[in-house]
């Protein structure tokens, strides 16, 4: 009851929490498919974890470093099935695009960012497909992959939504 | 309005270095990832273990997710259900009057087939399951369609053994953990399982589109046999898929064979059961069956 506070008003966030929630969110959300109890025939939910990503990045540009991709993306691939490795790659190279566009088009507006976002999910999702079905015929696999590409276009408004509440939690002062 | 970043290290070497080994770490680490794809599409065992792995992590949270609200069944379907519901209502009860009348013919013909059988001294082959579990959940994320078995290698399964539900079949196992295992679908594009069609054996093959349908070529291309409402089964070729288990049935001809609809959904199945991989040593390893009397009343 009596112990004094030593923390002060206006105090900001514990660097582990700026540090650990955007991380955080995005590995919950890649691991999240595989906890639900829901056998999907064709591929339904769009990519929780790379939606965050990009979010995260379009909206904190200088937070992560370049590269990461690499643990976040190796993370991904253990939980959506397609091969491990082609995450880590797409990833790094969506980063690098974001990092590009974030200085080509200095003051990027809501529209730019969705779609930045937009495109960067259609690529990887098509990418990741045709790596993990070199055999199959290209416009099959790409066929398949469509409607998880436009219903994910369409939620990015809403990701960025839910990424800036986590941002406002990150960085709340006392 | 997103603030713009100050990516410009200006004049501090150190900053300049920092950003550029960045850069270098990202673009290695990146193709190097590209490879490890390659690699494990290439060889898709070495890799499982890690997999494996980290499935072992979320499968008692999928356990848990299962037993409070049940299995979310095949949301696509219900979907797809009420777009379609006129014009199946129509084509299902044209295909029920059809089915009564080949039932009334099929039930004469599999007691006349129990007679012959008892008479040859024949049995079924022994198609004891390995071990049955239940299906978790799936990637739903990406083009693969991977399932998380139940029951992993602490009760026999291993990689290659056909799964399939009361309906038909399921899939095969991928790779098996110490609790749990990875269950390749039939729907998926890379799994191809030899197939007969049930009225007269022509063979086929079925291969997965990724979207829960099956394209089926037959191994003739004179000309194209099928028919909506075929059945169709595997039929053991190949030496994966014991003969028999139901596959199928033929939704509408293509340009190349036949579009078919698996007979088991998987997100609709309760158990699984998970049997021996059809190889000449199991095969050879059953028991021999016991002779049955021709004439023992059914109990």
């Amino acid at each position: 009851m009596n112990r004094t506070d030593t923390r002060r008003l206006g105090e900001p966030a514990s660097l582990w929490r700026m540090r650990i929630v955007p991380i955080a969110s995005v590995m919950i959300a890649s691991a999240l498919p595989l906890m639900l109890p829901m056998v999907a025939s064709s591929p339904v939910l769009p990519p929780l974890g790379l939606l965050f990503f990009l979010c995260w990045q379009l909206l904190r540009i200088e937070m992560w470093p370049v590269w990461i991709g690499l643990p976040l993306g190796l993370w991904d691939d253990l939980f959506s099935g397609a091969p491990i490795g082609s995450a880590i790659a797409l990833w790094t190279f969506a980063s690098i695009a974001v990092h590009y566009f974030s200085q080509r088009i200095y003051w990027r507006g809501f529209f730019h960012d969705w779609a930045i976002a937009a495109l960067l999910v259609a690529a990887i999702q098509s990418f990741a497909a045709l790596i993990a079905h070199p055999d199959a015929h290209m416009g099959k696999v790409l066929g398949l992959v469509a409607p998880q590409i436009i219903v994910s276009a369409l939620l990015v408004p809403l990701f960025m939504r839910l990424t800036g509440m986590f941002d406002n939690f990150r960085l709340k002062r006392r | 309005m997103v603030r713009p970043a100050h990516r410009r290290p200006g004049q501090s070497r150190k900053a300049q270095t920092s950003l550029f080994v960045a850069y270098v770490i990202a673009v290695t680490g990146a193709v190097a990832g590209l490879l490890l794809a390659i690699l494990s599409v290439a060889d898709p065992v070495g890799f499982a273990a890690l997999r494996v792995a980290s499935h072992e992590v979320t499968a008692p949270v999928a356990r848990g997710t299962r037993s409070v609200i049940g299995s979310i069944a095949g949301v696509d379907d219900w979907v797809s259900a009420y777009v379609g519901a006129g014009s199946q209502n129509r084509r299902l009860r044209k295909e029920l009057a059809d089915t009564r009348r080949q039932l009334v013919a099929t039930s004469a013909l599999q007691e006349e087939n129990r007679q012959l059988k008892a008479l040859l001294k024949l049995q079924e082959n022994d198609k004891a399951a390995v071990a049955n579990g239940y299906l978790l959940t799936s990637t739903s994320t990406s083009s693969k369609r991977i399932a998380l078995l139940s029951i992993g290698r602490n009760v026999g399964v291993a990689s290659g053994q056909p799964v399939r539900g009361a309906d038909g079949l399921i899939g095969r196992v991928l790779s098996s953990g110490p609790s749990v295992s990875q269950v390749l679908l039939l729907t998926d594009i890379d799994n191809i399982v030899p197939i007969r069609r049930a009225r007269d054996g022509l063979p086929a093959l079925a291969n997965g589109r990724g979207n829960g349908d099956l394209d089926i070529r037959t191994l003739n291309i004179a000309n194209n046999p099928f028919k909506p409402g075929d059945i169709l089964v595997t039929s053991g070729t190949g030496g994966l898929y014991p003969p028999n288990i139901p596959v199928a049935i033929v939704v509408r001809r293509t340009s190349e064979g036949a579009l078919a609809r698996p007979l088991a959904d998987p997100a609709q199945v309760d158990a699984v059961s998970v049997l021996r991989a059809y190889t000449p040593d199991n095969i050879e390893a059953q028991p021999v069956p016991a002779p049955v009397p021709a004439s023992t009343p059914a109990p």
